[in-house]
C-alpha cells in the first residue's frame, strides 16, 4: 500500500465521479447499500475522503449529514488517511490479563505518539483494537496483514523494524 | 459443479473418498498467526520434493488454539495422529518420518481423547507417556526411558515409545496411551511399567486398575466438522453429511414440523439470551406478509471470546445450512449473514460458501426441486458492539447508525425493513442443521431438561490450554476447566471465572461446582452469554477486570439513552476513583444505585447488562473494593504496581 497523501489528491469533479460510480453500482439496487458502499470505499483508498463523501451523497442523493452520521458511529471507518503500517494491538480481555496495557505503553514511547494517532512520518498508525478473536495467542497484535501472537515487549522493536525494512524494499 | 437434486445430495452420505496418506492444517486466523500458512507450504515442498503420495489439505481450527498450528496426519498404517506447536522445520520432518516412514514425531503428538477401554487382543504399534504432574519435575523422558528398556528386556522390538505433547489428561502422574487402540493408563508407577508390557503390549489385554475410563466430557455437535473438513470445500462438507439436514426438511417436513423439530430439540439461541428458537421461528413464521427475512448474528464482540469466528471460519457450510432452514422454516426467502469486518477470512470463506451452494443449487431458485427459493448474502458489520443487539444489527444491515430502538414491536412481529425477521447466532444455526439432520429427540439426550444441548465456550485467560471446548449443558464449570483444559497457568490457584464478557459477571472459585446452564448461571448473577469464559488467577485484581469491561460498555454505548450514556459514564469515573485509592465509605451505595438505574431504565441489552461485572465482583469480592477504600492511594500504588509486574512477566 503506498502512503496516502493527507488531502485527497482529486480535486476535479468528473474524476471523483469516475472514483465513486463502481463502488456505488455494485450496490445500486440493494436496500440499505449505503455502509457496504462506504466499506467498498475504506477498501480501495484506506479511508473514507471527504470529496467522495460528497459525490456519494449526490449519487445516492442521501445529506451528507447522514453519511457522516453514519462513518463517525462506527469505529471502523476512518476520516483521515492511515499511515503507511498498521500497528494495530489486541485489547481484548485476554490480551488485557496478559499484558496488552504494557505493549500499548510501550508501543507509545517507541512511536512517540499516542494511541489513535499516526507518526509525522506517517510511517506508522498506532490503534487498540477489540478482540480480534485469537486469544488462545494472547498478547496479540496485527501490522499490516499479518497477526503476531504472544508478543512479548522485548519483540516490539523487531517487529516495527522488520515492518519497516519490508514495506521499503 | 452440477445442481444437486435429492438423490445426488442422499448419495454424498455414502462416499468419503479421500486418499489413505494426508495431512491437513488448520487454517483459521488463529492458526494462520502462529504460522499455519508457512507450514501448509512446507508440507506441500516437502511432499513434492520428495515424490510422496499423499493429499495436504487445509481445515478451520479443531479448537486446541493453544497448540497452533496443529497439523493432523493419516497414514495406512497409523490412526489419525495430531500434532501442536508445528513449525516449518518439523512440517519437513513430518513429511520424510511419519507420511513416509510411519514414524511418530517425539514431543508433538496431541493423544487422542477418545479413549478406548478395550483392547480385544489388539497389540499395540506405539506406545505414547507423559507426565502429567509436572510439579515435582517432568519425568517424561525417564519413563520414555524405562519403558523402553522394559521392553527391551521382553524382546519387543517394534513397538515405539514417544513423548506426547498433550494427553488430555493432567495431574494424574505418568499417563501412557497405547495406540492405536487409545487404551489409556493414568497414575502409573515405575513397577506397573512391566505389567503393562506383559499384558498389553503382548498379550493385547487392558490393566484394568490403570485405565482411564472417564470419557472425555466433551461433545461435538456444533464444531463437528471443524478441523476435519475443508471450510473451503463444499463437496467436502456434503461427505462429511452437510447438507442431508436440509435435503431431509425439504422433502419430507412442512415448515410447521420444521419448527415442531426444535420444539422437540429444545435448543435455545446461542447468543446469550437463551430464548427457544422454535418460538422465535414460530412467531416470524406466524405474521401475514409477503417478505421475511433471516438473519445469521456473526457480529461477535465479546473481548475474549472467538466461538463464532472459528465456526464460520471451520465450517461455514453448517452455517449457511441453518440459514437456509431458518428461511425455510419462518417462509423468508432473503437471509442475510451480518459479520464482523475485523474478521476478513470469515467473510471471505462465507462468501465462498455461498457461491458454491448456489452453483449447487442449494441456494436459489427451487432449492432440490422443493419449490422453496432462498437466498443469502452478506452485510458487513463495522466495529460496533451495540450491533450485536437485535434492532441495532437490523438498523445496521439497513445502512444506518446502529441504534437501538425500543421493543416490543419485536423483529418477529416488525424487523428488517419493517418485515418479519429471525435473528439467529452463528452457533444456533450450526445447530439447527445437526438437529435437522439427526432429528429433534437425538439432541434433547444432550444437557439438562432446561437447557438443552451443547454449548460452545472460548476458555482464555490464565488457563494452561487456552481453546474451544463444546459440552454439555449441565456440566461443573470446574470440569471445563480442570479436565479439558488442564487448570490454571503455571500452577497458580484459580480466584474466578468470568462467563458472558462485559455482559456477564464473575463465579467465584468456590461456587465452581455449579452445573452450567442459562438458569445456574444468572442466579449466580452472571450469564451464559455468547461463550466466553475468563480463567482468573489469585494475582489478578476484580475492580480492576470490573473496570476494563465497563470502560468496553462505555465506549460502545451508542449514546441514545441516557441511563447507559450517563450511568455508564458515572459508574466508571466512580471505579476510577476507587482504583486511585481516592474513594469513600459511600460510593460502594452510589455504585449499586447507578447499577440499579442502568439495569431498569436503559433501552437495550447493552445498557441492562453493563453494570454486571460490577455488581458480581461487588457481591463476591467486596472486600477487593474496600480495600481500596482503606488503603487509600499508597494501596493501589501498590495494586497497579504488581498487576503491571505481572503483565511484564507474562508478556
Amino acid at each position: 500500500m503506498k502512503t496516502a497523501p493527507l488531502t485527497f489528491p482529486i480535486d476535479d469533479v468528473e474524476r471523483v465521479e469516475v472514483e465513486v460510480e463502481p463502488h456505488v453500482e455494485k450496490w445500486q439496487d440493494q436496500e440499505g447499500n449505503l455502509i457496504m458502499i462506504l466499506h467498498s470505499i475504506q477498501n480501495e483508498h484506506g479511508y473514507v475522503p471527504r470529496e467522495i463523501s460528497m459525490e456519494l451523497s449526490a449519487l445516492l442523493e442521501i445529506p451528507l449529514a447522514r453519511i457522516y452520521e453514519v462513518i463517525t458511529f462506527y469505529h471502523y471507518f476512518k476520516l483521515v488517511p492511515p499511515g503507511k503500517h498498521n500497528v494495530a494491538v489486541c485489547n481484548g480481555t485476554a490480551c488485557y490479563l496478559k499484558g496488552a496495557p504494557q505493549l500499548i505503553a510501550d508501543l507509545e514511547r517507541k512511536l512517540s505518539i499516542k494511541e489513535g494517532e499516526t507518526t509525522e512520518d506517517r510511517e506508522f498508525h498506532l490503534e487498540t483494537v477489540r478482540c480480534i478473536g485469537c486469544c488462545g495467542m494472547a498478547p496479540a497484535m496485527v501490522v499490516d496483514e499479518k497477526t503476531h501472537g504472544r508478543i512479548k515487549i522485548s519483540d516490539l522493536q523487531g517487529i516495527l523494524d522488520e515492518t519497516k525494512k519490508g514495506g521499503v524494499k | 459443479m452440477s445442481k444437486l437434486n435429492p438423490k445426488t445430495l442422499a448419495s454424498f452420505q455414502s462416499q468419503m473418498s479421500r486418499p489413505p496418506n494426508w495431512a491437513s492444517v488448520g487454517m483459521d486466523t488463529g492458526g494462520i498467526a502462529a504460522g499455519a500458512r508457512e507450514v501448509f507450504d512446507a508440507l506441500v515442498a516437502e511432499k513434492e520434493q520428495k515424490g510422496v503420495a499423499a493429499e495436504i489439505r487445509q481445515t478451520g481450527s479443531n479448537g486446541l488454539a493453544y497448540a497452533d498450528p496443529i497439523v493432523q496426519v493419516k497414514t495406512e498404517q497409523l490412526p489419525l495422529i495430531t500434532y501442536g506447536s508445528v513449525d516449518s522445520e518439523l512440517a519437513a520432518v513430518i513429511v520424510e518420518n511419519h507420511l513416509v516412514k510411519n514414524q511418530l514425531i517425539e514431543d508433538h503428538i496431541i493423544a487422542t481423547r477418545e479413549r478406548s477401554t478395550t483392547l480385544d487382543e489388539q497389540k499395540p504399534i506405539a506406545i505414547l507417556v507423559k507426565d502429567t504432574s509436572e510439579e515435582q519435575g517432568d519425568k517424561t523422558s525417564f519413563f520414555q526411558l524405562s519403558l523402553q528398556q522394559e521392553l527391551e528386556v521382553h524382546g519387543i522390538k517394534d513397538v515405539p515409545v514417544h513423548r506426547a505433547m498433550d494427553m488430555g489428561i493432567y495431574d494424574q502422574g505418568l499417563c501412557i496411551q497405547l495406540l492405536p487402540s487409545g487404551v489409556t493408563y493414568s497414575n502409573v508407577l515405575t513397577p506397573d511399567l512391566r505389567r503393562i508390557i506383559s499384558q498389553s503390549v503382548e498379550k493385547g489385554i487392558v490393566v484394568e486398575d490403570l485405565l482411564v475410563e472417564d470419557a472425555d466430557p466433551q461433545q461435538k455437535i456444533v464444531l463437528r466438522n471443524c478441523g476435519s473438513v475443508d471450510p473451503e470445500c463444499i463437496e467436502d462438507y456434503l461427505q462429511h453429511g452437510g447438507y442431508q439436514g436440509l435435503g431431509r426438511l425439504l422433502k419430507d417436513l412442512t415448515p410447521e414440523q420444521g419448527i415442531d423439530e426444535l420444539k422437540t430439540s429444545g435448543l435455545r439461541g446461542r447468543g446469550g439470551a437463551g430464548f427457544p428458537v422454535w418460538l422465535k421461528w414460530k412467531l416470524t413464521r406466524d405474521p401475514e406478509s409477503d417478505q421475511k427475512y433471516v438473519i445469521c448474528n456473526a457480529d461477535e464482540g465479546d473481548p475474549g471470546a472467538f466461538m463464532d469466528r472459528s465456526v464460520l471460519e471451520g465450517d461455514p457450510h453448517s452455517v449457511l445450512e441453518g440459514l437456509i432452514i431458518a428461511g425455510y422454516c419462518v417462509g423468508a426467502n432473503k437471509g442475510y449473514l451480518y459479520i464482523r469486518a475485523e474478521y476478513p477470512l470469515a467473510v471471505k470463506r462465507i462468501q465462498k460458501a455461498i457461491d458454491e451452494a448456489r452453483q449447487k443449487g442449494l441456494i436459489g431458485e427451487n432449492i432440490l426441486g422443493s419449490g422453496f427459493s432462498f437466498n443469502a448474502d452478506i452485510r458487513l458489520g463495522a466495529g460496533a458492539f451495540v450491533c450485536g443487539e437485535e434492532t441495532a444489527l437490523i438498523a445496521s444491515i439497513e445502512g444506518k447508525r446502529g441504534s437501538p430502538i425500543p421493543r416490543p414491536p419485536f423483529p418477529s412481529v416488525k424487523g428488517l425493513f419493517e418485515q418479519p425477521t429471525s435473528i439467529n447466532n452463528v452457533e444456533t444455526l450450526a445447530s439447527v442443521a445437526a438437529i435437522l439432520e439427526n432429528s429433534g429427540k437425538w439432541y434433547a439426550q444432550f444437557g439438562t431438561e432446561e437447557s438443552r444441548g451443547t454449548k460452545v465456550f472460548a476458555v482464555t485467560g490464565k488457563v494452561r490450554n487456552a481453546q474451544l471446548v463444546e459440552v454439555p449443558m449441565g456440566i461443573p464449570i470446574r470440569k471445563i476447566i480442570y479436565d479439558v483444559c488442564g487448570g490454571v497457568l503455571s500452577g497458580n490457584k484459580l480466584k474466578a471465572v468470568q462467563t458472558g464478557g462485559p455482559s456477564g459477571g464473575v463465579i467465584p472459585e468456590d461456587l465452581l461446582d455449579t452445573p452450567i446452564s442459562y438458569e445456574s448461571l444468572s442466579k449466580l448473577g452472571s450469564i451464559m452469554g455468547s461463550g466466553g469464559m475468563l480463567v482468573m488467577d489469585q494475582n489478578d485484581s476484580m475492580v480492576d477486570v470490573a473496570k476494563f469491561y465497563l470502560k468496553f460498555c462505555v465506549d460502545e454505548s451508542c449514546g441514545k439513552c441516557a441511563p447507559c450514556r450517563v450511568g455508564g459514564y458515572q459508574l466508571l469515573q466512580l471505579l476510577e476513583k476507587i482504583f486511585r485509592g481516592k474513594a469513600l465509605d459511600t460510593d460502594i451505595e452510589q455504585i449499586k444505585r447507578i447499577c440499579e438505574a442502568m439495569q431498569k431504565a436503559s433501552l437495550c441489552g447493552l445498557g441492562q447488562t453493563a453494570p454486571n461485572p460490577v455488581l458480581s465482583t461487588l457481591r463476591y469480592f467486596e472486600e477487593e473494593y474496600t480495600a481500596f477504600i482503606e488503603g487509600g492511594a499508597s494501596y493501589a500504588r501498590k495494586v497497579k504496581r504488581q498487576l503491571a509486574d505481572l503483565a511484564k512477566q507474562s508478556a
